[in-house]
């Protein structure tokens, strides 16, 4: 394999992308027509992409695996979607917006394609208002925002605590009128087996359908994958219970390589696990952390209530140790905060994993209703889950698996290794190097989707205009639907006694405690013992009951699971391999005196892009060097 | 606590249904109701059997994927919650739960407690969006709202379509679902433009996909867990007036 080619355009940063766009190749309207897309997901990325495709003319499928495109994961994200529109005078920009993610994320992010997210921001916030998103509003009939951590502006377009929900139904309208114009057709309930590759090109996929269980093969002169991030290899973590990484891990071994998996955010502010048969891990907005104090009492073993501490025995540590951001200090510093008070003892709470989130002096200062204006939802709906008023009583918070800004690899024109395969959202690894930024993830989603990959994926399909219909009786086509159905039978034929969800329960505790929040060397060789042996226990004692005709809920979860346990060690070895701190990777080995993520620019300043290289055979490191022409590497300081 | 679950079984479209008793021991009041059904799950698929196969997804009351009757509530007995945020702790210790899928039309039945609700998709495609191209949209100051406007279609777009308000209508009427996104865009200068057609055309396809009418009882907005308002449907006949 040839060097990876990002194909960054020439040029000052600030004009890459709109020379890029001027100079690329196009495709004619009528030939459009005559082009087929696969488009699987329905998230931001994948509905706005299937949106936007649709519009421009070219025949577009739709994949999700839910009921509904309304449902994809997106519909959960809370707090907000950044855009450089500097509504609020307070200096911001279209650099501010990039400089600020670049930090953010480490300096492990690409900068050419991080500016160009800053820039199709402002027309994803045009977008959305004119789909009738219903974004806050000042009293004078303009956008309001907020402000999120790791930024000293306020960016943050909002829609109370559910922005993700209005932002995806406005997605989710632009596809409804697009299937209604017949440009895009949408089939749910579908799930992804195998990516079809046709003399080294994406041209299919092979799904199953989730009610009937039929196994479908569907072509076509490109895929895009917007399948989302996989936190859910920890098990309990803030996504959906279904989200997974098949599709991703499907296309990566078919040759589309796997760029920086260990980079997974723990989002600082969930609701902590209260006990072993929980689920799911639900988010507290990050911007909560606006009027939200976090603290733990300053004795150990406090076990007074909250209410009863008084002030001076409360201990502010994100205000005592980053005064300049205080709590909104960037995701994985305030992960590791709660964490190293908690592992030293100070924790609250049954099971001494939860810091204190305060809203007592917001609430005496602005008032009850100016609170419940801005985060009524989310007390609401922590009050559901916990029984516990926050307007009365702090939120008992910990942190938890979020969001991946590892993903496949992608270059400038968002193609993985295999041409004509598209990755967006938060599928691909490009934008958010080590670390997300909060409210980046709507607005890069959203970017890619409705913005970037319209104006990219021309430039192959221009190629490929000659290329009648691509006929699903090829056996490139029946190869892959045999290896689906084999691989179904093999899950459904193991039947011994434990559930696909008892595997990733295991799974996840391995993840979180080896591959977690930090990590160290020797706990990360120790993982990779761990799941190997994993790997063995699920394949000789899985039990799927019923078959592959029909509804199979346990078969959907086994499939996921056994893609995990592949996943995982690709994972760990990337943490392995990554000898230093940056962002959300912390190894433990790699710290400043004080504690912060010690990073190695000279060493690890690339992106690890890994290559699958067989059943059984250890995966290729490729190396992106990343070049930073307009930002300085410093040491990235809250403080 | 201990609890007897009378779970409604039924192997496809086609098939006959009935209720099966579950007993279920050592359930903690401090898990969800669905965490609840992932243990009888374990249960039964460790014993060789078949699970009780349901809609679900994100476990945090937004995405709309689950919903199921429980003791003659959709989403149970607690206002304002999904099936997914309702917490073991509302049941006592000796409780019978009924457990059943929606009951409409519309909805058939595809398998247990999962129903099909693509008919709400398709109400969607007929009219839900503003007509507007990528790339097309002016400035997003430029179309100032009052903000009271703002917030009221923001309470009437929260909707996560679940179907509740199906359920709980015992004419199995669509109004309450229709009415939000029809409240939503009616009250931004977006929307105005392209009202008329919008709502004609989501009436028509919902009254074709066999939903019945509003007879202004308001189980719907009883049982929404979202808590959308009957005022809704009074906007909703209002813009259906005015478009002929």
């Amino acid at each position: 394999m040839a060097a990876l080619d990002s194909k960054i355009p020439e040029g000052p940063l600030a004009q890459k992308w709109t020379k890029y766009k001027a100079s690329v190749k196009q495709v004619n309207p009528a030939n459009k027509k005559k082009l087929d897309i696969i488009v699987v997901g329905t998230g931001l990325s994948g509905a706005g992409a299937a949106s936007a495709l649709g519009e421009l003319g070219y025949n577009v499928k739709n994949f999700c695996y839910q009921d509904s495109p309304r449902r994809a994961h997106s519909v959960a994200a809370q707090g907000g979607i950044n855009a450089a529109k500097n509504y609020q005078n307070d200096g911001d920009s279209v650099y501010r917006l990039f400089y600020d993610m670049i930090k953010g994320g480490d300096y492990r992010a690409r900068e050419a394609n991080v500016y160009r997210a800053a820039e199709v921001s402002n027309q994803v916030i045009d977008h959305f208002t004119a789909l009738g998103v219903p974004f806050a509003r000042d009293y004078g009939g303009t956008l309001d925002t907020r402000s999120f951590g790791g930024v000293q502006v306020s960016r943050t377009f909002y829609a109370r605590g559910q922005t993700g929900q209005q932002c995806l139904l406005g997605c989710y309208s632009s596809l409804n009128r697009q299937i209604k114009k017949g440009n895009v057709v949408m089939y749910p309930r579908r799930e992804m087996l195998d990516l079809v590759v046709i003399d080294g090109k994406a041209r299919g996929i092979i799904t199953r359908n989730l009610i009937t269980g039929e196994i479908e093969r569907h072509s076509a002169h490109a895929v895009v994958l917007a399948t989302g991030g996989y936190g859910t290899i920890y098990y309990l973590s803030t996504l959906a219970v279904n989200s997974n990484a098949s599709a991703a891990w499907k296309a990566h071994k078919k040759g589309a390589f796997f760029a920086n998996p260990s980079f997974i955010q723990i989002h600082p502010t969930c609701v902590p696990q209260l006990n072993h048969f929980q689920s799911k891990l639900t988010l507290m907005s990050e911007s909560l952390r606006n009027d939200g104090r976090i603290w733990v009492p300053k004795e150990k073993n406090d076990k007074r209530p909250a209410n009863s501490i008084p002030e001076e025995d409360r201990d502010y540590y994100l205000e005592r140790r980053y005064p300049a951001f205080g709590n909104l200090v960037p995701r994985d510093v305030a992960s590791r905060a709660a964490k190293e008070r908690c592992d030293a003892g100070y924790g609250v709470g049954k099971t001494g994993l939860a810091v204190y989130l305060d809203f007592r002096d917001a609430i005496r200062k602005q008032g009850k209703k100016a609170i419940e204006n801005k985060y009524g939802n989310l007390f609401e709906m922590y009050k559901t889950i916990t029984g516990s008023d926050p307007y009365e009583e702090p939120m008992m918070i910990y942190p938890a698996g979020h969001y991946t800004m590892g993903g496949l690899w992608v270059d400038y024109e968002l193609m993985t290794t295999i041409p004509g395969l598209y990755a967006i959202g938060e599928a691909n690894f490009s934008d958010h190097g080590a670390n997300r930024l909060g409210a980046s993830s709507l607005m890069q989603a959203a970017g890619d989707g409705y913005f970037v990959l319209p104006n990219t994926i021309c430039n192959y399909l221009a190629d490929e205009i000659r290329l009648p219909k691509i006929s699903t009786d090829l056996p490139e086509f029946a190869d892959a639907e045999k290896s689906a159905v084999e691989r179904l039978k093999s899950l459904l034929s193991i039947n011994g006694k434990q559930t696909a969800s008892s595997f990733h329960k295991r799974l996840g505790k391995i993840m979180w405690d080896y591959c977690g929040m930090t990590r160290n060397e020797e706990g990360l060789k120790k993982a990779l013992v761990l799941l190997e042996e994993l790997r063995k226990e699920f394949w000789s004692d899985l039990k799927v009951p019923g078959k592959i005709n029909g509804v199979n809920q346990e078969l959907e979860k086994a499939g996921r699971v056994a893609d995990y346990l592949e996943l995982a060690s690709l994972l760990v070895t990337d943490a392995l391999d990554r000898r230093e701190s940056c962002g959300a990777h912390f190894r433990e080995e790699f710290q400043t005196p004080d504690g912060e993520a010690l990073r190695n620019d000279s060493g690890y300043a690339y992106v690890a892009a890994w290559e699958y290289a067989g059943e059984g055979k250890s995966h290729i490191l490729h190396k992106e060097h990343l070049k930073f022409e307009e930002v300085e590497l410093k040491v990235r300081s809250y403080k | 606590m201990d609890l007897r679950l009378k779970i409604w079984r039924q192997k496809d479209a086609s098939s006959q249904g009935s209720f099966e008793t579950y007993p279920m021991e050592d359930v903690s009041p401090e898990m969800s109701f669905l965490e609840m059904l992932d243990a009888l799950n374990k249960k039964l698929v460790e014993q060789g059997k078949e699970p009780v196969a349901f809609d679900h997804d994100c476990r945090e009351g937004i995405c709309g994927s689950c919903g199921m009757y429980i003791n003659g509530h959709p989403h149970g007995p607690v206002p304002a919650v999904t099936t997914c945020l309702l917490s073991m702790r509302y049941f006592r210790d000796g409780e019978t739960i009924w457990i059943e899928p929606w009951r409409a039309r519309a909805f058939p039945v595809i398998r247990d407690l999962i129903v099909d609700r693509s008919a709400f998709d398709k109400i969607q495609t007929a009219g839900g969006f503003i007509s507007v191209n990528t790339g097309g949209a002016p400035e997003a100051n430029s179309i100032p709202v009052p903000k009271k406007d703002s917030d009221n279609a923001f309470d009437a777009s929260i909707c996560i379509g679940c179907g509740a308000c199906v359920a709980a209508c015992k004419n199995s009427s669509a109004m309450l679902f229709v009415s939000a996104k029809i409240s939503q865009f009616a009250l931004l200068p977006q929307g105005r433009i392209e009202a008329k057609e919008r709502v004609r055309a989501m009436v028509e396809k919902m009254d074709e996909l066999g939903f019945g009418s509003c007879s202004n009882t308001g189980a719907c907005e009883a049982e929404c867990p979202k808590q959308i308002r009957l005022t809704n449907i009074a906007r909703l006949n209002r813009e259906y007036y005015k478009a002929f």
